[in-house]
């Protein structure tokens, strides 16, 4: 059924919690094949809590979440399977520390995919080169800087040639001239067509590579819509409020 | 389609629930397995040697001698008494140990991180060559060599004719209540009360007025006041039973044996080692920042250690600190080693030998050591969760 | 407007550098600290002086009987004359050559492992940990043409090396397992590892002991009366397992949840996310605990002498209770101290060295 409509992503009245506390409430949300979306909203709204969700980070509680046609639920082989297919870049990095960079990149294609190590280093190279860092391949994460890093990381989860990426907030650690540096290797991504997820506010990078714009706030998907039309015409007060509070300075 | 309608058994194979109920079970079953063997093979062996079973030991006369008892106790006594006289002199040389290391320990702590050059270089010594050395030796050290160069009861070394040491050990005057005993005891109460007022009513005139008093002398002048004055006022209600010669031995008074004093010293000087550095750590935790902002606002020395050092030190220190009281009170066990009477020496050694009864025993003896322990954490469970709360 | 002219730089007075200096800094900044360290001097005075001319000045080394001993100072000849004794226990001379080769080649492995500059490592450590036991079992027990020497001639300070050292091999890879089973979802698994870790903990080594050697001949069928030394090895490890577990933990902890997340994310199962990027961390972290860990082991190894195993501590204990040589013990705890305190020191300042190359490490 969901090939049919050609959504890679499918969220069916998602719902979770934290202990007693409701995160997530009715979360619905298609994704289409090469989509781009990009997902705002104040802190402590659960933007991360549902993009974790969508590779089994988090657990959901009630509702569906398929991706690429594979229920997400309570299986291990499904979960790998998502796992495979979606990349994921933290706001941290979550860089191996004691892997040089080329092994950070071949680790998860050698041990998951099985693949030969010659092969997983020429893949890897081919990824490093595209974030344009091939000549830092064997220092260690802690010699690079961290629009480096992020760079990194980004080239790892595309090393397990994903369907989907996931971003989580990948720029706000970074220093503003890094910033830069992260945003154009994802931009060049969103032009070959990648599916993205991203939560961030630059809404700079919103603007110019979304499809759509999801605001989200106490666990809701207040409004979504195209980037045109949702900076400058938002649909609710929340939205005005907060664009307001982000545009404003 | 087909990943997400696999049939019932490979579902069941990658369901992580299942799965793990399923490993829970086994490592249950498993273990369950185990105890019943191991059981079994006990009860057999047990019955091929002819050795009973239960408890029914404890209320057995003993039939030896204890050579120091906190509570009555003779040969006549059970098994079971040998129990509570082993336990009360575990717990007699692990308190006597706590309070000396850590009074020592908290010297050599300071002393780690003294101006004087000295001082710091002999406490360094002292803390590496100390506690490099296993505490048996050093319990062997004390006992078979230091204690050993003492002198025989006939020359004793006597302190004004009340004291005396010598190779059997301490010879002390013991108090004995007199007449009017009671009436001295109540008067001793009545100043820890009016202390304790005192306390109360300066904290409260401080934060009312802002006009400081020195609690802290003037309680220990009214507490030694009391005592010395209200034991003459009294009619001095104690009488002091002197130690004696008498043939090979002193008899009367308190008599420390030389046991108690060589694991004692041992004990107190191996683990003051570990407190000197966690007192030196938790004071040098407290970021030199703290020192600089209280000279800055014109806090003095004195206050500094007290009002803003030692309460943060205090924080870091708490927890190793009472797992060293546990490892101390665990150490002491090593009594067995020189004779002295505590709990594994008494009841896990001579007990056990005259009743064979080995399992039941060591259960005994692990359990209260299981249970001291049990206890002290929870202690520090508490203790981590009130100071994780004071840090919000 | 003049030119501005910097002045030339004066020399420190007197006061604030040099022997003079670093004194009133050190020693003499206030009459208290004067006074403690006139008093320091004195008492270091009277205790040093009297006992270094007793073990040195007035000691007797060479002799064969008592009757060398007569300058009145320490008799080291009752360590001379028993050496062997006290390092081999009753292993047969002839033989002394396998505990030897034993040691030299633990020594060569520990300087490869240890020493960062050396290369190949991850070879070493293969073979330290499968090659070199079989060949340290066979070199010490016996076996493939080489005469058996039972264990209850095996003594001295090599038993305590033997019961250290295989004390804390095995409880290494059990301690992770505890660990790793204390930080299982599964409850079951959980509560097993705590109730294991707290027991052992929980309880004196002595008592452990003592259950080894009274209490293990009771589980099995027939109560086969298993080797001494063995018992007290199971008892050791059981104890020991018990603190590596908690190293183990401490390592856990000190990771970031980051880690295990970018492992979770890549789709790395369980076993290959711990063993590719969580325990290789982890060890890093661990090992100044797994020394410090081995040096309270090492400490702990004497009290096999209450369950009547003769390590170095037990054969000086035995010699000194030997009619002919009475009246030494001060002798012969000094040696077997000053022997426990060269290998816990050397250990403790390489895990110290470990702890400030890893905190250097971190910060970077
Ligand atoms: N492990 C957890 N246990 C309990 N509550 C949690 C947990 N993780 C997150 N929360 C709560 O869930 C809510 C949503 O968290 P989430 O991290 O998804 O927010 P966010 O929208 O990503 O915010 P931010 O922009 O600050 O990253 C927050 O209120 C947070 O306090
Ligand atoms: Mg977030």
């Amino acid at each position: 059924m969901t090939q049919e409509t050609g959504n890679i992503i499918t969220l069916k009245n998602v719902n979770k919690w934290y202990g007693e506390f409701h995160v997530l409430k009715d979360i619905n949300l298609d994704v289409k094949m090469g989509e781009k979306i990009v997902i705002c909203g104040p802190s402590g709204s659960g933007k991360s809590t549902m993009i974790r969700c969508i590779n089994h980070l988090e657990e959901h509680q009630e509702g569906d979440i398929i991706v690429d046609g594979v229920i997400l639920n309570n299986d291990l082989k499904n979960i790998g399977k998502i796992r495979k297919e979606v990349g994921m870049v933290f706001q941290h990095f979550n860089l191996f520390p004691h892997l040089t960079v080329l092994q950070n990149c071949t680790l998860a294609p050698i041990w998951v995919k099985k693949m030969p190590q010659k092969e997983a280093e020429k893949i890897a190279m081919k990824f490093l080169e595209r974030v344009k860092i091939p000549d830092q391949a064997n220092k260690f994460p802690g010699q690079l800087s961290g629009g480096q890093q992020q760079r990194v990381a980004i080239a790892r989860s595309l090393c397990m040639n994903p369907r989907v990426m996931l971003f989580d907030e990948p720029t706000s650690a970074l220093d503003p001239e890094m910033i830069k540096e992260v945003l154009d290797v994802m931009v060049e991504l969103a032009g070959e067509g990648m599916t993205m997820l991203c939560v961030t506010h630059e809404m700079g990078f919103a603007k110019k590579v979304a499809d759509r714009v999801i605001f989200m706030d106490a666990g809701q998907i207040i409004e979504e819509n195209e980037p045109e039309s949702f900076f400058n015409n938002p649909q609710s007060e929340r939205t005005k409020l907060f664009l307001s509070q982000v545009l404003g300075h | 389609m087909n990943p997400n309608n696999r049939n019932g058994l490979s579902r069941l194979f990658y369901n992580p629930t299942a799965r793990s109920l399923f490993f829970q079970a086994l490592i249950l079953g498993l273990l369950l397995y185990f105890v019943m063997t191991i059981v079994g093979n006990v009860m057999t062996n047990l019955h091929q040697r002819g050795i009973s079973t239960g408890f029914g030991f404890l209320s057995q006369p003993a039939g030896f001698g204890i050579s120091q008892t906190l509570i009555e106790y003779n040969e006549t006594f059970s098994f079971g008494r040998t129990f509570f006289v082993g336990l009360l002199n575990t717990l007699l040389v692990s308190f006597l140990g706590v309070i000396a290391a850590t009074f020592l320990g908290v010297i050599i702590g300071i002393s780690r991180i003294s101006p004087n050059w000295m001082l710091r270089k002999i406490s360094m010594v002292y803390v590496e060559i100390l506690r490099n050395i296993p505490l048996l030796l050093q319990i062997f050290f004390w006992y078979y060599v230091v204690l050993q160069t003492l002198p025989r009861p006939r020359d004793s070394l006597s302190f004004g004719e009340s004291i005396f040491i010598n190779i059997r050990g301490v010879f002390l005057p013991k108090p004995v209540p007199d007449a009017g005993f009671s009436f001295y005891v109540a008067l001793l109460v009545a100043s820890v009360v009016a202390v304790v007022a005192l306390t109360i009513w300066a904290k409260r005139r401080m934060r009312d007025t802002g006009q400081q008093f020195p609690v802290f002398w003037t309680s220990i002048a009214i507490l030694l006041g009391t005592a010395v004055i209200g034991f003459f006022i009294t009619g001095r209600p104690m009488v002091l039973d002197y130690p004696e010669l008498r043939g090979l031995n002193f008899r009367g008074g308190i008599t420390i044996l030389p046991e108690l004093i060589a694991l004692w010293f041992a004990l107190t000087i191996y683990t003051s080692t570990y407190i000197g550095e966690i007192v030196r750590s938790g004071i040098e935790s407290v970021s030199h920042g703290q020192t600089e902002a209280c000279r800055a606002l014109g806090i003095n020395e004195g206050q500094r250690m007290k009002l803003v050092i030692l309460p943060q030190a205090m924080r870091v220190m708490i927890p190793p600190m009472t797992s060293q009281y546990l490892n101390l009170t665990k150490n002491s066990s090593l009594a067995t080693a020189i004779g002295y009477p505590d709990l594994v020496s008494v009841f896990a050694g001579t007990t056990l030998n005259q009743t064979g009864q080995a399992i039941e025993i060591i259960s005994m003896t692990m359990m209260v050591y299981l249970t001291i322990s049990i206890l002290v954490s929870m202690f520090m469970n508490w203790f981590n969760r009130r100071v994780a709360l004071v840090e919000r | 407007m003049s030119e501005f002219i910097p002045k030339p730089a004066r020399p420190a007075p007197a006061t604030e550098i040099g022997v003079i200096g670093w004194a009133r800094k050190n020693l003499f900044s206030s009459i208290p600290n004067a006074a403690i360290t006139l008093l320091t001097v004195y008492v270091l005075w009277s205790v040093l002086v009297p006992f270094l001319s007793w073990a040195f000045v007035n000691a007797d080394w060479v002799g064969s009987t008592r009757a060398d001993c007569t300058s009145g100072g320490a008799c080291w000849v009752f360590i001379s004359v028993r050496f062997n004794l006290f390092m081999y226990g009753f292993y047969p001379e002839d033989s002394y050559w396998r505990p030897n080769l034993t040691f030299i080649l633990l020594i060569g492995f520990l300087i490869w492992l240890s020493i960062p500059r050396i290369p190949f490592k991850k070879i070493g450590a293969i073979l330290a940990l499968t090659v070199y036991p079989v060949l340290a079992y066979v070199l010490l027990y016996g076996g493939f043409g080489l005469e058996v020497i039972p264990t209850h001639r095996w003594g001295g300070l090599m038993l305590t090396l033997v019961l250290a050292l295989i004390g804390i091999v095995v409880a290494i890879p059990i301690g992770v397992i505890l660990a790793l089973g204390r930080r299982s979802e599964m409850p079951v698994v959980r509560m097993v590892c705590v109730i294991f870790i707290e027991f052992w903990r929980g309880v004196p080594l002595i008592t452990i002991l003592f259950m080894a050697s009274v209490m293990l001949p009771l589980f099995f069928v027939g109560g086969t009366d298993a080797d001494k030394l063995m018992r007290a090895l199971i008892g050791i490890v059981m104890f020991q397992s018990a603190y590596m577990a908690e190293v183990v933990r401490g390592g856990l902890q000190a990771l970031s949840k980051g880690q295990f997340e970018g492992a979770d994310a890549l789709g790395l199962s369980y076993w290959q996310k711990m063993f590719l990027v969580v325990l290789p961390q982890a060890m890093k972290i661990m090992i100044p605990g797994i020394v410090n860990t081995l040096i309270s082991l090492f400490k702990d190894t004497s009290l096999i002498v209450i369950i009547g195993l003769l390590d170095i501590l037990g054969m000086v204990g035995q010699a000194l209770a030997d009619p002919a040589w009475l009246g030494y013990p001060a002798e012969g705890y000094l040696f077997v101290a000053f022997t426990f305190w060269i290998f816990c020191f050397s250990m403790s300042r390489y895990s110290i060295y470990l702890e400030n190359k890893l905190n250097t490490g971190h910060k970077r």
